[in-house]
């Protein structure tokens, strides 16, 4: 635990957006983590991300629910608005957030207890309704507060750092998000930063809901030989499947791709994905083939990376677009146009009587 | 015999679902058109089909509209429960049952008359279909007491025509059997009985509404746009009220934009988490439910009580513990509601006593909690929520704007050098807050876990006190602000004291211990916590009677716990049957206490 303030000094060399801010505009406190924790560099790779977009700070909430991974959100834009709600329940605070004012960016930030436990449920729903928010899950397969537990994300055969041997299978947040209908799914490794900023980006400007499950070794508890989410085992079996390259709306694309190997996305607010397929055979735009690649590759015991799968149609409506709101957030509709006045009860009263 | 023109009890005894409802609304409107007084009140099965249901239509010239404990009329219609139904009806009262079958000699009673009427019979020579002529034998019956009890019927044919203004060949078969029932009433029985209904001129500027529909008006009239709930009973008309407001005065006719959020969330964890989010930022918003949602939402109270986000949460109190008797009626949720979730947490709570106090209580709620920026609960329950009350017109100032509290806006932001979210600025241990999307610098982190009055992280014991203490000290504020309670008499050493939808009965009570020279003063709490009139009243009485729906004496134990009164000054006056309670009742409990005799042994009061 430190208490240390974060120097708000930066060079002035540091390079600016669109908007005239540095990367350091958009940190936050400094992290209460473990050296090395894989969160400290997906945290780092959000900063990337939100700088790159000019995301004005203030326009991104930030939300979590209990554990190592939903402290992070105190680490990054400290600008924006930030709720570390119960343990499990950030899905619904988001969804009520969104609901209130459509207009914000929202990041969720979890972990793989938070979510595919004590969360499941909530997790589940804020997929089905395709809520408009990135959910990133910060996954080491432990329990690290608690100091090393299993989580349900474990490998069935992984052992833990006290010795024992998991004999539960995983839930896979990317499987379960492909069979609910979730309209991007993404898995990242905290140590690919390059693989990861892009795909946050993309993330962060999809309408509907965004599963990026990131692997982020535990250093502290899940990183012996024998554990299948330690640095060592991921590095050699995440396979980077489809590279997405994020090209917000104000750019040009400039990098030459090879005939065939791209395909551009076009985003609701004019930026582009462009994916870069790794393997030939591989559509991520087909929910049914990528759950079953990301199946056939788990049971060979490797990760499957890269922008999995993309509604790239838009074919599923968003939640406001389900609920038909106004394009004004209902959070600030004029108190005039919601109530219906004294001669509007006085009707209402005439089918009482 | 007394008078009892205008003053009686009709008990009909059915089978759920099979059009029964539509029939007792029928009638009890009829009454209350012809301008008389009058209260139905449902006693339903957790069941869709087939199970007994009970409707009681109170006729009061005088408009008490408790219960009033003793049944004149019975219209045993269900076999099943004949027995206790005929047993259940007042010396001299009237049974009416349907003679198409044998009625069991066994169960004859030399006090009472009996009528009986071939409903099954005559609906089965004029109407065809099973299903058809099983509704038309429960609307017969209307006809039936309508000869009895003289009703006009051409305000039960205007009746018909409003409700079935879409499918007008209804009204004629219903008033096809409505006329079979009338006429073989007039026909066989001296039409009317001594105890009828004469019209009177005392339900103008009155309507009949149910609490949870007046709820969900109050909800729409305080600007609620985001409302988050899981189905409950018997919470869940107040949100299907709600949306079908919305539905009518919300929605663009143009371009169907619908100016709310309606969201059936997964389950209750996450309807009340709705509710924080929107509450959070900036909407107001709220969820409806009943005990055993109010146990799923404690982990998120706390959270909104430690890190001061507004929510308003209505619980419709049914009978517990655990599943309970969901249909039927209880004040279980009390200690509940106080003190929900773990920790020290106290949480303002809000007890309308009836239809009118839920739309008034709705607006209130929501201006408390963001006022306090708290959560607010209202506890009504399921005889408030969803039974049709009397009450006088719901009225509205157009110059209400609600109230969003201490929130800094764009302009107040960019003048501060610093905001602080968790400072008592004022004194009154309320903090300023502000909404996410506005600006960078009036950016802060909300938490469950320790902060400091800076909103940071920690756990270092006098940051984390300072806050804590703070709270308290709005807790005092707060006790300021809540709704006073209604004190009704004064300068007797007898009290009572209640709350919520046990007010009617005692109402109805104070009026026939006064007329027997019982002089007894009347308190009614309003809201926790409570202010310093409970205080003073509790003082200035020998003894206090607390009223109240539930077995372990909730209201009693809050009111030793939360205020400096004497314990041995409390008697208890407990119903908790499910049903709710009657004046009998309570006039029963307050003689046996005061005055002991073989007619009222003491230990029912105590009970």
């Amino acid at each position: 635990m430190t208490f240390i303030a974060k120097p708000k000094v930066s060079h002035p060399s540091l390079p600016r957006n669109a908007l005239g801010f540095t990367r350091r505009d958009y940190e936050g406190a400094l992290s209460t983590l473990c050296a090395g924790c894989g969160h400290d560099s997906i945290t780092a790779a959000i900063v990337e991300a939100c700088w790159g977009l000019s995301l004005e700070p203030q326009n991104l909430v930030k939300l979590s629910g209990i554990g190592c991974s939903s402290k992070t959100t105190a680490y990054f834009v400290s600008g924006g608005h930030g709720f570390n709600s119960v343990h499990g329940r950030m899905p619904s605070i988001a969804t009520g957030a969104n609901a209130a004012n459509r207009r914000l960016s929202y990041i969720g930030v979890s972990g793989d207890g938070d979510t595919l436990s004590i969360g499941l449920g909530q997790f589940c729903h804020a997929i089905r309704r395709n809520l408009d928010m990135l959910y990133l899950i910060e996954n080491n397969g432990v329990y690290g507060l608690t100091k090393g537990q299993f989580s349900a994300s474990a490998d069935i055969g992984t052992r833990a750092k006290k010795g024992d041997t998991n004999l539960q299978p995983p839930i896979d947040p990317v499987l379960l998000a492909l069979d609910l209908g979730a309209t991007f799914v993404a898995r990242g490794f905290s140590g690919d930063k390059r693989q990861l900023v892009p795909l946050i980006e993309a993330g962060l400007r999809h309408r509907g809901f965004a599963l990026i499950d990131v692997l982020s070794p535990c250093v502290t508890f899940n990183d012996h030989e024998g554990s299948t989410k330690s640095y060592a085992y991921t590095r050699e079996h995440h396979e980077r499947t489809v590279l997405a390259d994020f090209v917000p709306r104000e750019r040009e694309i400039t990098v030459e791709y090879e005939p065939g190997e791209a395909r551009e996305v076009a985003l609701h607010d004019g930026s582009r994905i462009v994916l870069r397929k790794l393997e030939t055979d591989y559509d991520p735009t087909d929910r049914a083939a990528a759950a079953a690649k990301v199946q056939q590759r788990m049971s060979e015991g490797e990760h499957l990376t890269g922008l999995i799968y993309l509604d790239a149609r838009g074919e599923r409506p968003e939640f406001h677009q389900v609920s038909a709101t106004p394009a004004e957030p209902l959070n600030s509709l004029p108190y005039e146009v919601l109530s219906p006045g004294s001669r509007g009860l006085a009707k209402i009263l005439e089918r009482y009587r | 015999m007394n008078n009892r023109v205008n003053d009686f009890t009709i008990k009909i005894a059915t089978v759920n679902g099979t059009g029964t409802a539509s029939a007792n609304t029928l009638l009890m409107k009829s009454i209350f058109r012809s301008g008389v007084p009058v209260m139905g009140k449902n006693f339903f099965p957790s069941n869709i089909q087939g199970l007994p249901t009970w409707y009681e239509i109170r006729v009061s010239r005088d408009g008490h509209v408790a219960r009033s404990g003793k049944v004149d009329i019975m219209v045993a219609l269900n076999p099943e429960t004949y027995a206790r139904d005929v047993k259940e009806l007042a010396s001299g009262g009237y049974l009416l049952y349907d003679s198409t079958w044998p009625r069991p000699a066994l169960l004859s009673r030399p006090d009472i008359t009996v009528l009986g009427v071939p409903l099954a019979q005559m609906c089965n020579e004029h109407f065809n279909g099973v299903r058809t002529r099983i509704l038309m034998k429960n609307i017969c019956y209307a006809g039936v007491l309508a000869a009895l009890l003289s009703l006009d019927l051409e305000l039960i044919r205007g009746l018909l025509g409003e409700t079935y203004a879409k499918k007008p060949q209804l009204v004629e078969s219903n008033m096809k059997a409505i006329q079979l029932g009338y006429d073989y009433a007039r026909q066989h029985f001296s039409c009317p009985l001594p105890l009828s209904v004469e019209p009177m001129d005392r339900t103008a500027g009155h309507i009949m509404i149910d609490g949870n529909t007046a709820a969900a008006l109050g909800c729409v009239f305080a600007g609620a746009t985001v409302a988050a709930w899981y189905p409950i009973t018997p919470s869940t008309s107040l949100m299907d009220a709600f949306k079908g407001f919305c539905e009518r005065l919300r929605v663009d006719l143009e371009t169907g934009v619908k100016r709310f959020a309606f969201i059936q969330a997964e389950d209750e964890l996450a309807a009340i988490g709705m509710v924080l989010g929107a509450s959070w930022n900036g909407a107001r918003s709220f969820t409806a439910t009943s005990g055993p949602g109010i146990s799923l939402m404690n982990e998120f109270l706390g959270l909104a009580y430690y890190a001061e986000v507004p929510a308003v949460v209505f619980d419709i109190q049914r009978v517990g513990p655990s599943t309970g008797m969901p249909t039927r009626t209880q004040q279980g949720d009390l200690m509940a509601c106080a003190y929900a979730s773990h920790g020290d947490t106290r949480h303002v709570c809000l007890y309308p006593a009836n239809p009118q106090e839920c739309f008034y209580m709705a607006r209130d709620a929501f201006d408390l909690a963001e006022r306090l920026q708290t959560p607010v609960l209202v506890l009504s329950d399921l005889d408030i929520g969803m039974n049709d009350w009397m009450c006088p017109d719901l009225k509205w100032d157009d110059a209400y704007r609600p109230d969003r509290g201490k929130v800094l806006g764009l302009e107040q932001i960019l003048e501060i050098d610093r905001f602080q979210r968790y400072v008592d600025k004022d004194g009154d241990g309320i903090p300023y807050r502000t909404f996410p999307g506005v600006h960078p610098k009036a950016a802060y982190f909300t938490r469950g876990s320790g902060h400091t009055q800076f909103g940071t992280y920690t756990e270092d014991s006098a940051d984390y006190q300072v806050v804590l203490d703070r709270l308290l000290r709005k807790w005092q504020t707060i006790k300021q602000r809540v709704p006073r309670p209604v004190v009704d008499g004064a300068g007797s050493e007898i009290g009572i004291v209640s709350l919520g939808s046990s007010d009617s009965a005692i109402r109805e009570a104070l009026a026939v211990l006064r007329g027997r020279g019982v002089a007894v003063d009347y308190l009614r709490v309003r809201a926790f916590p409570f202010g310093e009139e409970v205080e003073r009243f509790l003082g200035a009485h020998r003894l206090l009677f607390v009223v109240e729906q539930n077995r372990d004496a909730q209201l009693r134990s809050l009111l030793t716990l939360e205020t400096a009164v004497e314990k041995a000054k409390l008697r208890s006056l407990l119903h908790y049957s499910g049903l709710p309670v009657s004046s009998r009742f309570i006039v029963e409990g307050v003689l046996a206490e005061i005055e002991p005799s073989a007619e009222h042994p003491k230990d029912i009061a105590r009970a």
